[in-house]
């Protein structure tokens, strides 16, 4: 259903908004976002163990449960809305997808059931320094041996690339022919030759790192010749995977902000009794739920195999980036000054919507993408 | 008295069976309604229905629309009218209006709005006083779809200036053919005139047409708007005449045309979004990157917010609570109705400083840019959308008021009207 949740995904829904209030307070969030690492091991499997969220999107032939991207996204909104510090959308969105899609048979049993597991992180490289996603734009290229691809340059902006046990790379290959395609390859991540920093990012409980590969031995995991289908699908999926999971803190700053309004007293009222606050208010929930609409819209279309799903996955990435963004910029001008100390939370969310905002491709890339697939 | 679906569309099969022609006149065919009671299941059976659930409508209308039979136009001020006798009317109101209503015989419009009272609609100051026995009337109102054509009005009048606001307040039906009823035509900067502005010079009315209890007005007027609000959700659908041949049907096309003339702006005033991707090939525009960005903004805006309205009906279709997605929709179309009309701009470029035949589509992207405004001024501000918003949805205080408990007169009004 485009338009409605089941009443086993809204128990779901409200049973994970419990556990992750619990687990996530903003408390453990800033101690884990002030760690290199970002995430805690244990912590983290502590989490994931009990509520098999790293499997829920996977196949069950591959040891996942084989729900939809719909499911997914209730975990990722609420995800979004509890600022988990957590492996998650690398593992099991970015990384997953890619090699559901674009790895051989014979990878998916090797890495699908660890991910879903939660025993194995990995991340995808597919960034570089330029900073654009198209993945065409991709300028890495591999070199064949005689038995394995050996690969060198610079993949960055890859998402806690410093931590992942696995690291999967897209990057081009030479054809006899002369002509290039698109292929997955895996490196271990203690690989020879494989230098990870940790980028300073922002937003803390996003971590972002600069892979640099010098001859670094690497296993070709392409099911196909080319894969660049197969990562476009990764793309749009992760894009309305991280459009709800945006959708998810959006509303959480929204919500939080009206509750400080209403308790706010100014020349004798209350803040929330002046009618500009009320419209600011007013236009907070609009920018939300409209964003949520086409979060969710894109969720199902994608699950309902719909024909214009790459422009769908754009608008909910366009209308989410806008949303979050514009609700962080009215929640720290409604909370006043104690909005803009570390002290108070707010940040927390803003810089959370700046990065999303950014990641995989700001409004105006994805508002491109559409015009691209409208105007054929 | 219960009945379900299958006896009530078998029982229904059964009637058009025996009464339904193309050849009747429409009058003729509208009276074998009311008597019958086909016409407005919904309503008591002593007045023209059946007592029938109006969830049991939507069938009625199915087996009228498989043998394209026709049915009662059910919308319009007419029908607002009928909504508000039945409620509150007098056994006189309901016989001497409601079967004419429904053959359509009689038209109806509604004196609610004033120059001095929009959104304040319970500030109206039109005045009616008691003289000797009958109340007379004084005042101007505007916004009144129809008025040059009706037969009846209904009249939101004060009749108390020294009771509070709400309470001074009465309600009536007023004779729109006598004298001291004077209609002109509102034009709007749209270059139409789908309104008037109706001025009334001791204008007569009964004490018989008075509905409700003197100093009820107010909560009757309530009665009205809230099935304005349902008449305007189906405006829509209500604007296509059926299709078919014979005397019947071109009667109703005729009707149908004249109820739907003011309306003829309408799609325009919601900005035509349907039009833009069209408009931007034909142009060239759509190889303009900062045009590219701005239609793929308002295409965003425009499709979330359809995916918020089915979010909200299929909430309410599955029984759920109304959840804050409900309350938007109004809001979020004056903010595609503004977006497009200036997209409509960037597309056209220089062309869109012309109007009529010489602007692009004949007239129709002019009238866009000057249409769009009534978007979020008509059936409620912007402004005033978000103090009900913030004040039901997100539980925010109420705007404190300076108008409750002292006498209407004592209230501060414009000081130029």
């Amino acid at each position: 259903m485009k338009f409605s949740f089941s009443e086993e995904q809204e128990e779901f829904r409200s049973f994970l908004r419990r556990f992750l209030e619990e687990k996530s307070p903003t408390t453990e969030v800033r101690r884990l976002m002030a760690t290199d690492a970002g995430w805690e091991k244990e912590q983290w499997r502590k989490v994931n163990t009990e509520l098999g969220l790293t499997a829920i999107a996977i196949p069950e032939e591959y040891g996942g449960q084989g729900f939809g991207l719909s499911e997914q996204c209730i975990v990722l909104e609420e995800m979004g809305r509890s600022l988990l510090c957590a492996p998650y959308f690398s593992s099991a969105v970015l990384t997953a997808n890619a090699i559901l899609y674009g790895a051989s048979e014979e990878y998916k049993k090797k890495y699908l059931p660890e991910i879903a597991s939660g025993d194995l992180t990995a991340s995808l490289a597919f960034t570089e320094e330029t900073g654009a996603w198209d993945i065409s734009s991709m300028s890495m290229c591999a070199k064949k041996t005689e038995n394995t691809y050996r690969l060198t340059g610079v993949k960055s902006f890859v998402l806690d690339g410093h931590m992942s046990d696995l690291i999967i790379v897209l990057a081009k290959v030479n054809d006899n022919s002369g002509s290039q395609r698109l292929a997955l390859f895996s490196v271990d991540s203690t690989a020879t030759g494989l230098t990870k920093n940790l980028l300073n990012s922002t937003d803390q409980t996003r971590k972002l790192a600069k892979l640099m590969f010098t001859d670094v031995e690497a296993t070709c995991i392409s099911s196909e010749d080319d894969v660049t289908e197969a990562m476009q699908t990764t793309f749009l999926k992760s894009c309305i995977g991280l459009s709800n999971e945006m959708v998810g803190g959006a509303e959480r700053l929204r919500e939080d902000t009206l509750e400080y309004v209403k308790m706010r007293m100014q020349f004798g009222r209350s803040i929330a009794s002046f009618q500009v606050t009320k419209h600011k208010a007013t236009d907070m929930l609009a920018d939300v739920e409209l964003a949520k609409s086409a979060a969710y819209y894109a969720a199902a279309a994608f699950d309902d195999g719909e024909s214009d799903i790459a422009a769908t996955a754009s608008i909910a990435k366009a209308s989410a980036s806008e949303a979050y963004m514009q609700t962080a910029i009215n929640a720290v001008q409604m909370h006043g000054g104690i909005g803009f100390t570390w002290d108070n939370d707010t940040h927390l969310w803003f810089k959370r919507a700046k990065s999303s905002e950014v990641f995989l491709g700001t409004a105006d890339f994805h508002r491109e993408l559409m015009m691209q697939s409208w105007d054929q | 008295m219960s009945m379900n679906e299958e006896q009530v569309r078998n029982e229904v099969r059964e009637w058009l069976k025996e009464n339904w022609s193309p050849n009747l006149d429409l009058v003729e065919w509208r009276l074998k309604l009311a008597d019958s009671g086909w016409g407005m299941a919904n309503w008591p059976a002593e007045w023209y229905g059946r007592d029938l659930p109006v969830s049991l409508v939507p069938a009625i209308e199915e087996e009228f629309n498989k043998i394209g039979a026709l049915t009662i136009p059910k919308s319009g001020i007419r029908m607002l009218a009928a909504a508000t006798i039945l409620n509150h009317g007098s056994d006189m109101h309901k016989e001497k209006f409601l079967k004419r209503i429904i053959t359509g015989e009689d038209v109806w419009c509604q004196l609610f709005s004033e120059p001095g009272s929009g959104s304040d609609l319970a500030g109206a100051t039109t005045k009616a006083v008691m003289v000797g026995n009958k109340w007379v009337v004084n005042g101007q109102k505007v916004w009144t779809t129809s008025a040059h054509k009706a037969h009846w009005g209904l009249l939101l009048a004060r009749t108390d200036m020294d009771d509070t606001k709400h309470r001074g307040l009465s309600y009536f039906i007023i004779d729109m053919n006598q004298p001291g009823v004077e209609t002109q035509p509102l034009m709007q900067m749209n270059g139409h005139a789908s309104f008037n502005q109706v001025f009334l010079t001791d204008a007569e009315v009964l004490p018989d047409f008075q509905v409700g209890e003197l100093g009820d007005g107010w909560q009757v007027a309530t009665t009205t708007l809230m099935h304005e609000r349902r008449a305007a959700d189906s405006l829509r659908s209500w604007g296509q005449a059926s299709k078919g041949d014979g005397p019947i049907y071109d009667q109703e096309r005729v009707e149908t045309e004249t109820t739907m003339q003011p309306y003829k702006w309408y799609p325009q005033r919601a900005g035509r979004v349907d039009l833009i991707m069209d408009r931007a090939k034909e142009t060239g525009a759509i190889k303009d990157p900062a045009i590219r960005q701005e239609i793929a903004k308002l295409m965003t805006l425009h499709k979330s917010a359809e995916w918020t309205a089915r979010r909200a009906r299929a909430a309410q279709e599955q029984g759920k609570p109304q959840g804050p997605e409900g309350s938007l929709g109004k809001l979020a179309a004056s903010n595609v109705a503004r977006a497009a009309a200036k997209v409509h701009t960037l597309i056209s470029g220089a062309d869109a400083m012309l109007t009529g035949e010489d602007s692009p589509m004949d007239g129709t992207i002019a009238e866009i840019l000057v249409s769009f405004p009534a978007s979020s001024i008509a059936g409620g501000t912007d402004e005033i959308q978000k103090n009900i918003i913030s004040e039901r949805v997100l539980n925010m205080p109420k705007e404190t008021r300076f108008d409750a408990d002292k006498p209407f007169k004592d209230i501060p009004r414009n000081t130029v009207s």
